[in-house]
């Protein structure tokens, strides 16, 4: 499965399109994180733990599109956008959606 | 009385811990960026040449940065007057900067040499509307490309 956010895949032609596939992830933060970002909202610096937290989400969010695209028989995804939306207190939303394409 | 205290103690904290690992961290970002200088970084949408790219594949990085207790006051008082906000827009380089770095370590590690369709995001996490948790997400995307002409 190739996944880019181009809309051409460099020396391949796209034999048909399947449309729009999709994959969302909602996570919220553990206590214990939490309360260290609460000390580092103090002295500032990054948040190792909310990095990981949303790496892994985007993973997550990429790994159920590829699924969706997989299962209509696509074995290429193109233009992926990430989208991240806060839905309530302490937890985001993070979607990936793109073309899901058949290569020659 | 030790309301003020503690005020003035968590201002004094944030702003020496904040500055010396903001200076750290862009001492730090000068450095890296000259390690992977190599790899060429567009906006455009489409492959320099498309007979001589390899391999395209999705690369992307992330950092979140919070902000420290001075440059939350110095903001909070900024707030009344208007103007530009000058400790949160330090904070914002340093964090794009460094999801810029971090997506081209990710295509260094899949071996690729040049990144086409840099897309950056910005999200901002607040816990409530009281924010005591307040720091700033930055996710840079783009396609890593194999390129075999010379860039």
């Amino acid at each position: 499965m190739i996944v880019t956010n181009i809309e051409i895949i460099p020396g391949r032609r796209v034999i048909k399109h399947l449309g729009m596939v999709q994959g969302n992830t909602v996570r919220s933060k553990h206590v214990g994180r939490d309360l260290m970002a609460g000390f580092k909202n103090i002295f500032g610096g990054e948040l190792v733990g909310y990095t990981e937290l949303l790496t892994e989400s985007r993973e997550e969010a990429v790994d159920r599109m590829k699924q969706q695209a997989q299962a209509i028989g696509a074995n290429a995804i193109l233009n992926v956008r990430f989208s991240t939306s806060s839905v309530a207190a302490g937890a985001a939303e993070l979607f990936a959606y793109g073309t899901a394409v058949i290569l020659e | 009385m030790y309301d003020l205290i503690i005020l003035f103690t968590l201002l004094f904290l944030g702003y020496i811990f904040g500055q010396m690992a903001e200076k750290k961290h862009f001492r730090s970002l000068i450095k890296r960026e000259e390690e992977y200088r190599e790899i060429l970084t567009f906006a455009k949408r489409f492959p320099l040449n498309n007979n001589a790219d390899q391999k395209a594949e999705l690369v992307g990085g992330n950092v979140v940065i919070s902000v420290d207790y001075f440059k939350r006051f110095v903001a909070t008082l900024r707030n009344l007057v208007g103007g530009r906000v000058t400790t949160y827009e330090s904070l914002l380089e340093r964090a794009r900067r460094e999801a810029i770095l971090r997506m081209k370590e990710d295509a260094k590690q899949k071996g690729l040499n040049a990144i086409v369709n840099l897309k950056l995001e910005t999200s901002s996490i607040t816990k409530g509307s009281t924010s005591q948790v307040g720091a700033v997400e930055v996710y840079a995307y783009g396609t890593g490309l194999l390129s075999s002409h010379s860039l």
